[in-house]
């Protein structure tokens, strides 16, 4: 009976995880799509080379948090028996720090640069339970400035 | 009160250093969303209750910082940083430092 619940979870999870997964890309391609390069982030600049007016100088944040599903965990404890490379984590990290950074992009809507932007990464995990579910939370900030005419 | 995650700030120039200035705050989502979310967990995707929760943290933590800035007479903060860390399940720090200038515009450019 228990070996069913399980299976049945397992079944359950796998459809739903992957599902809201393939979206989730889908969803965050779109938008990079419309966002290409617009703004300008630059990953440790700290100065604007620039001859244009300074109209506005601002921080820009963007959060996520993105959690794995019950599937993902389950094959990744079996994989980190064997070791190797855990493909299902990876996938949960990039789609929370693409979704973190995009939201910092769109809150800078009209800026024209973001400056130093930096990536703050939490996973949060409860440490006392090993069966738990990790959760990936990341912050992403910068300066954006907009230039004059 | 302008805030820049750089040493600097683009269009303006400092003249007054006031020092360390920090804001913290920790915050926790109520039980019933705690179920929720961890209901989402065995599902899969994004945690919509604890993003908010973080962006309601960092709003928090920055006004503190802001009130510090402003007790000290300065009107810029430059170099703020983020710390994050989870004390508990469901709860989440985040801690804003940075340096409080005061800071005047750039004439003649």
């Amino acid at each position: 009976m228990d070996l069913l619940l399980l299976i049945i979870l397992l079944i359950v999870t796998f459809c739903s995880g992957s599902i809201i997964e393939k979206r989730h890309f889908k969803n965050l391609v779109s938008r990079e799509k419309a966002l290409l390069r617009f703004p300008t982030v630059s990953f440790g600049a700290k100065k604007v080379i620039t001859n244009k007016k300074i109209v506005n100088v601002r921080m820009v944040c963007g959060e996520a948090v993105i959690g794995a599903d019950y599937f993902k965990c389950f094959v990744s404890n079996i994989k980190n028996f064997f070791g190797g490379r855990m493909t299902s984590y990876e996938s949960v990290m990039d789609r929370a720090r693409r979704e973190a950074l995009l939201r910092m992009r769109e809150s800078a809507r009209g800026a024209s640069i973001i400056l130093n932007a930096r990536i703050e990464t939490v996973m949060v995990n409860d440490p006392k339970n090993p069966q738990s579910v990790p959760q990936c939370a990341v912050m992403a900030y910068g300066t954006a400035v907009t230039y004059g005419k | 009160m302008i805030l820049t995650n750089i040493e600097t700030i683009p269009g303006m120039k400092i003249v007054g250093n006031f020092g360390l200035v920090s804001g913290s705050t920790v915050r926790a989502k109520n039980a019933i969303l705690d179920m929720g979310a961890g209901l989402k967990n065995v599902v899969g995707g994004e945690l919509k209750s604890y993003t908010d929760l973080l962006t309601t943290a960092r709003q928090e933590a920055i006004s503190r910082m802001e009130q510090q800035a402003q007790m000290l007479g300065a009107n810029a903060i430059v170099n703020v940083r983020f710390a994050t860390s989870a004390i508990t399940a469901g709860a989440a720090e985040v801690y804003a430092y940075g340096t409080a200038v005061k800071a005047q515009p750039v004439t003649g450019v």
